[in-house]
């Protein structure tokens, strides 16, 4: 229920200690250093981001070697492993592979450069594949491709665009060019889109002859050689199979190294971890033989690390208070039911270093909310039962979504709970089951009522406006209780005792009058309207007067009607807690929907199998799209409707330098 | 023309399921077209975008809600379909909020998925935020889906 307390920590020591003492902070991760300035010749700061830039380059090697193993050697996955967290690895384990990285890492260096030289020779096959693709129609021909005729002789060899017959070339070649010299042609292959020939003319015709197989789309062939095509496919086909030998070779190289896989993993993370040590060494001041260090930790793990860093390293540590006009990184610290939606504030923002951490009270309206709008027990207890399964099952759960599934646990408790007091599981499955199947009348009983039935769903409006109405005055509660604390009680009543008669009298007028009776079916005396009537004028009369405090009178004046009509606001916050119902309502009627048409094939074997697939998946649906629903706008009832009336945020998170990997949890005890 | 009643009843729920639906076609298709493009930079992104996808999604969802609750009280889905044209008419006027309210809603909520989804491509770490802005939109579909659902649960009990 608070933001944590943080002391400054300043510590001082030898240069010598200092890898030493940055990795035992890295592995606390309980301090976040700051970036310390400094003035004079004597000290000076390290800049480090070549040594950065080399150990990111090691990780990404080993990344790459990494990728390239899980190719030949892939990992078992699979859809739960999301929930699984990083891999424990010891610390025996740890300093016996940081002892291995010079190998480890020549052995990834290897493995880039086997798979490197492989996707080459790939390239090269499909290089020649390619010509001996081209070359084939050519087999047939007995001389070089590149042969263009003797002493007396010039030869033509190439393409012409469409498959023809020897006399359909002679008619054309004719039409092109009547007087055409006498020439001999020979036709080496047709396919279905060119022609392939050979034509040999004397010497002096060559330009003439050219000239007119030119003219009916004649081309050189892409592919030649100076051997026959016949021997060159050979040889294509020689170095191909040679090249495929020397694959499969590398292949086999690359299979040896199966046994470094996790190795290659651990070099990857390890690396990165040098790279961020660097990174925050940067901050540091350092004199020839000593540095300083500034930064934060929370108040609880001071004293303990004072001592252990003065006892281990002889380190000069001094622990001091922060100024109460500083800002410091927000650290939050609440009971085990509320610590689950600290995410949920932390998408918003986190709170200042004085600001009321609103986390405990969220969460009681959070869970309310949540399960209201699911409101389905049978829903619930899948969502529990699937959130309670990976929180036992998986203990190495990352800490952000370990938080997320026990939020949707406590969620699921409390959709399960209104479900039941809905009378609703999975819709009305009881009931359709029981008359479907069975032909008998099961009733699986509302706890409170069913909101579907009858004018029911009236008085749970009713009772949603009422929940709005408690969850914005707790909101505008905290803003008073934050001006109190702050030493300006008058405030409470300006901006909060004023809403709370306004909108608290004018709800008790309303209730007075016949108006709403065929909402609420009651109306309260009419003593309650003149009670009611008075308190809004009074709230409405101060916030006239004083919301425009401090600004000069006619301005105080405008400012004073603005604050007044705040009351429409109000009014649409209220409003918008119908939500509560209409996602409640459809969570039940979109249930009732598909059971409807699972019971629509009738009773017997067949109508059972059929009624159950329309079950799974209609429900599964149905759970989907209105969790989400839920989620959503429970998060916007308390980020529009709730810390609009009191929640600034805008703090830091505390972000203490620590081990931040991507395979590996390296355990506390190195 | 005895029957008039189940006519507008019927008019009425068809008018909930496709005007509701095309809206939320049109605002999923958007946002699928951006999600598509988000994709190609950065598969590992699907999970978020998908969520930006749905989110307009609802409406069509909402409409076919009340289309049903509109079907089974005029007695489509078996039961007594002889209703007064009188009561025909005020079913089909309580589809009215839902299937117009949830036609506009869901094209400009899909918009705002849009943007949202452009959002999280560039800072994954906005994900709260960016979805709740979509989700505001939203909440007019839900008012206009309570109002049709209050309307046809309450209708079959007037006395006309």
């Amino acid at each position: 229920m608070a933001v944590i307390k943080m002391q400054q920590i300043n510590i001082c020591a030898l240069r010598t200690k200092r890898k030493a003492i940055m990795e035992a902070l890295q592995r606390r991760g309980a301090v976040e250093i700051s970036p310390l300035e400094y003035e004079g010749e004597v000290f000076a700061k390290e800049e480090t981001s070549q040594q950065q830039a080399l150990f990111t380059k090691s990780s990404a090697t080993s990344s790459k070697a990494y990728e390239i193993m899980c190719r030949y050697f892939p990992e078992k996955s699979s859809m739960l492993d999301m929930f699984k967290g990083r891999d424990q690895l010891s610390a025996d384990e740890y300093y016996k592979n940081v002892e291995r990285t010079k190998e480890i890492m020549r052995d990834a260096a290897n493995v880039i450069a086997l798979d490197k030289s492989m996707s080459e020779k790939k390239a090269d096959i499909a290089k020649y594949e390619y010509q001996i693709e081209s070359l084939v129609p050519w087999k047939s021909l007995d001389i070089s491709m590149r042969f263009k005729g003797t002493d007396s002789t010039a030869a033509f060899i190439g393409t012409l665009p469409e498959p023809l017959t020897y006399e359909q070339i002679l008619l054309e070649l004719s039409e092109q060019q009547p007087d055409l010299c006498p020439f001999e042609l020979e036709l080496i292959n047709t396919t279905k889109d060119m022609t392939c020939i050979f034509a040999l003319c004397r010497a002096e015709f060559r330009e003439m002859l050219e000239d007119a197989l030119k003219k009916i789309g004649y081309a050189s062939p892409a592919v030649v050689s100076k051997y026959t095509p016949a021997e060159r496919i050979k040889t294509l086909n020689e170095r191909i199979d040679k090249l495929k030998n020397e694959i499969a070779e590398a292949e086999e190289e690359i299979k040896k190294y199966e046994s470094k896989r996790d190795l290659f993993k651990f070099m990857e993370d390890y690396f990165l971890m040098r790279a961020d040590k660097y990174s925050e060494l940067e901050k540091l001041v350092n004199t020839k033989h000593t540095f300083f260090m500034r930064g934060y930790v929370p108040e609880k793990n001071a004293v303990a690390l004072k001592r252990y860093l003065s006892e281990k390293f002889d380190a000069v540590v001094e622990l001091a208070d922060i100024p109460e006009n500083q800002e410091i990184p927000i650290m939050l610290d609440n009971n085990p039911l509320a610590r689950p939606v600290e995410s949920v504030l932390e998408t918003y923002s986190m709170p200042k270093r004085f600001e009321f951490d609103p986390t405990g009270i969220m969460a009681i309206f959070y869970y309310i909310f949540f399960g209201m709008m699911f409101s389905d027990a049978g829903y619930g207890l899948v969502m529990a039962i699937a959130c309670g399964i990976a929180i036992l099952k998986f203990k190495n759960m990352e800490e952000g979504l370990k938080k997320s599934v026990k939020m949707f646990f406590f969620c699921g408790v409390s959709t399960t709970f209104w479900g039941l007091m809905y009378g609703s599981f999975f819709g009305d499955a009881v009931t359709v089951i029981g008359k479907t199947f069975f032909n008998a009348d099961w009733q699986f009983p509302a706890l409170w009522f069913d909101p579907i039935q009858g004018t029911n769903s009236m008085t749970l409006l009713m009772f949603c406006f009422l929940f709005g109405i408690i969850h914005i005055f707790v909101g505008l509660g905290i803003s008073g209780y934050m001006s109190i604390k702050n030493g300006k009680p008058l405030d409470a009543v300006y901006d909060v005792l004023s809403w709370y008669l306004l909108v608290g009298g004018g709800i008790l007028a309303l209730l007075s009058m016949d108006m709403l009776k065929s909402m609420t079916g009651f109306t309260l005396p009419p003593i309650f309207l003149t009670i009611g009537g008075i308190c809004a004028a009074v709230g409405a009369l101060i916030i006239l007067l004083f919301s425009g405090r401090g600004s000069s009178p006619v301005k105080r004046f405008l400012k004073g009607i603005y604050g007044v009509y705040g009351v429409t606001s109000y009014l649409s916050d209220i409003l918008s807690y119908s939500r509560l119902l209409a996602l409640g309502l459809a969570t039940g009627v979109i249930a009732q929907v598909f059971n409807q048409i699972g019971s629509m094939f009738g009773g017997g074997i067949v109508g059972a199998i059929l009624f159950t697939i329309v079950f799974l998946i209609g429900h599964t649906l149905n759970i989907g799209i209105n969790a989400l629903g839920a989620y959503v706008h429970t998060n916007r009832l308390q980020f529009v409707e709730f810390f609009g009336k009191f929640y600034e945020g805008g703090g830091e998170k505390f972000a203490p330098f620590k081990i931040k990997t991507k395979h590996y949890n390296i355990k506390e005890d190195i | 023309m005895d029957n008039l009643g189940i006519v507008f009843g019927l008019l009425g729920a068809a008018l909930a399921t496709f005007l509701a639906g095309t809206g939320s076609a049109i605002g999923v298709g958007k946002a699928g077209v951006a999600a598509s493009g988000v994709l190609a930079e950065d598969p590992s992104k699907f999970g978020k975008v998908l969520i930006f996808q749905l989110l307009p999604a609802t409406q069509g969802i909402y409409g076919l809600l009340v289309a049903f609750l509109i079907l089974s009280k005029i007695g489509v889905l078996g039961g007594d379909p002889n209703i007064s044209a009188t009561k025909g008419l005020l079913y089909l006027a309580a589809s009215l909020p839902i299937a117009f309210a949830g036609l506009f809603s869901a094209i400009h909520q899909g918009n705002c998925s849009v943007a949202g989804i452009g959002t999280i491509s560039k800072k994954p770490d906005q994900f709260g935020k960016a979805i709740l802005l979509p989700a505001m939109v939203e909440t007019y579909a839900i008012l206009a889906l309570l109002i049709s659902m209050l309307a046809v649960f309450n209708i079959p009990g007037l006395n006309l």
